[in-house]
């Protein structure tokens, strides 16, 4: 599969359709799995990990997984390539930077993607617009099943799916939902949110996963613990909780447009004005700006400008997208074309780039 | 639950104790190896030699909380020894990375590992889904796939005797991985195989 043709579209997770979109960016489940027969791979030889990648590959193209599926080798892959995938959650930032045999297999909608010689032997991640939890786990276990028939599975009546790390040992579920909260960041309450969050055993994290900073008023939310509880429950774990997470932060908006409007008025279309005249700016800034421009549309603030093309903006403006869209010009910095790209966007040209096909 | 330091998952959970009264410390790997190398007063000396944290009590303290009350510091750098059969990682570098070195490890480190997980998820009993298909005839199934994993240690043992020229202990260990894989391998997968 060219890469390259994954730049014209947006990506599963940022389409911006699906239930409660207007907070609720995706839904993702992920299922960590590994062969029996194999050392870990943090521990894996070379050959290991070889032989790991090849009984993977070939067994998983030989089985209907519901979708027909791509597979990508990121051993080989160039740095700005590896840096695409994880920019569109196709894999993980430890995927893209980890050595030896590796690849990832994903479908054309970009809702599954397959990681091999991750953390573990096999990640399955199933990934839908807007708030779909359910049918992403439907989804994944229709694959994790398929894949099933043909390997066999590390696994202890005990201990479940036994992963290399203990902490997603059992199910080896991870259930998150990507929220853009805004309206909770700028009332300062959503310190109080995670806080609460935390009591109830649920992860708060940033864009990126793991490790990552929230940039742009987006959170991650997902499930702690993975033993003792069956995937149905917690799936329900996080289920629940999105839509008291929705609620307040409708609430938030509801009472700045209320009680501030003029205020909310000002710093979206700010943000507005400097997205649309800036001559250099930094990703984190545009992730900001965009995030209010987002909100701004939303309350029915600015007029002009879609949804769909704030999410667009969104993953076009990440620096390996960037890169890519402007075609190999080296001569300017990230911020400066950043800008470039942004100002034309907004004065309505698709694409600044010179070529979008090399 | 998460490091008290960052955002990552806490891995290590450490029970102190200082001058009777207890404090408990939860970190990721990262912070951990931190937070242990000041106990042990710096970069120096690995934690896992004997005598290391001797007469400090530090690392002995620093890691009661994990693996039971009332185990010395002498006890901790035995165990920290102790291998896997099957891929020899020793619970030290377990300890070290936050990952284990293969499925055996479960088992291998069952005692050390129930009060780790305990802590982590709060249950060590799994009650989610399983694999469908059953285990080969002849493979206790209380085991799970422990009987497949043991071709991680029969590689190892093959490639040891392959250095020091044992060939005739290679072939045992080659052909005793042969009759494992073929026990284990998935009917789909063999189907698959032929038609391909």
């Amino acid at each position: 599969m060219r890469l390259d043709t994954l730049t014209n579209s947006i990506g599963e997770w940022l389409r911006g359709t699906g239930p409660d979109s207007d907070i609720v960016m995706s839904s993702r489940v992920r299922l960590a799995r590994n062969l029996a027969q194999f050392p870990f791979v943090s521990r894996a030889t070379e050959q290991d990990r070889a032989d790991t990648e090849r009984v993977l590959r070939e067994r998983i193209a030989a089985v209907p997984v519901g979708r027909e599926l791509d597979y990508i080798d990121v051993g080989h892959l160039e740095e700005i390539d590896r840096r695409f995938l994880v920019e569109r959650q196709l894999i993980s930032r430890e995927h893209a930077d980890a050595q030896g045999a590796r690849g990832v297999a994903i479908d054309r909608l970009e809702q599954v993607s397959l990681m091999i010689n991750e953390e573990d032997h096999l990640r399955i991640q199933c990934m839908h617009s807007g708030l779909d939890l359910h049918g992403a786990w439907e989804q994944i276990k229709v694959v994790d099943d398929q894949i099933e028939r043909v390997v066999s599975y590390a696994f202890h009546p005990r201990w479940g799916y036994l992963t290399a790390c203990p902490t997603n040992v059992g199910t080896g579920i991870r259930v998150s939902v990507m929220l853009h909260l805004p309206a909770l960041v700028i009332t300062r309450q959503i310190d109080k949110v995670f806080r609460s969050l935390h009591k109830i055993s649920l992860a708060v994290r940033g864009l990126y996963g793991e490790g990552s900073q929230a940039m742009g008023d987006f959170y991650q939310i997902s499930n702690q613990t993975t033993l003792g509880r069956t995937e149905d429950e917690l799936v329900q774990q996080v289920a629940d909780v999105v839509p008291v997470l929705i609620d307040y932060e409708r609430r938030a908006r509801d009472f700045l447009v209320r009680e501030t409007q003029q205020n909310v008025h000002d710093q979206v279309s700010r943000a507005y004005g400097i997205l649309r005249t800036a001559q250099t700016i930094s990703n984190e800034e545009t992730m900001q700006l965009l995030s209010r421009v987002r909100m701004g549309v939303l309350l029915g603030l600015i007029g002009d400008v879609k949804l769909s093309d704030i999410n667009s903006l969104l993953i076009r403006t990440q620096p390996a997208h960037l890169q890519k869209l402007r075609g190999g010009d080296e001569d300017s910095s990230d911020d400066i074309e950043r800008a470039r790209y942004l100002r034309h966007h907004f004065e309505g040209g698709d694409s600044p780039s010179r070529s979008t096909a090399n | 639950m998460k490091c008290q330091q960052c955002d990552n998952p806490a891995v290590f959970h450490i029970t102190e104790l200082e001058a009777g009264n207890v404090r408990e410390v939860h970190l990721c790997e990262e912070h951990a190896r931190v937070y242990l190398n000041q106990s042990e007063g710096g970069d120096g000396g690995e934690p896992g030699e004997p005598g290391a944290g001797e007469g400090k009590g530090q690392k002995g303290g620093a890691l009661s909380g994990p693996l039971g009350v009332g185990q010395t510091a002498e006890d901790l750098a035995v165990l920290d020894k102790r291998c896997c059969d099957m891929c020899g990682i020793t619970f030290f570098e377990f300890r070290n990375q936050g990952r284990l070195g293969c499925p055996h490890d479960y088992l291998q480190f069952e005692k050390e590992l129930d009060p780790l997980i305990a802590n982590i998820h709060g249950a060590t009993e799994h009650t989610g889904r399983r694999p469908s298909r059953p285990v080969p005839a002849g493979v206790d199934a209380e085991s799970g796939t422990d009987g497949l994993t043991a071709i991680i240690g029969l590689r190892r043992g093959m490639k040891e005797a392959i250095s020091r020229e044992d060939y005739e202990s290679a072939k045992e260990a080659r052909d005793a991985i042969r009759g494992i894989e073929d026990a284990w391998t998935p009917p789909a997968a063999k189907a698959g195989e032929e038609n391909a």
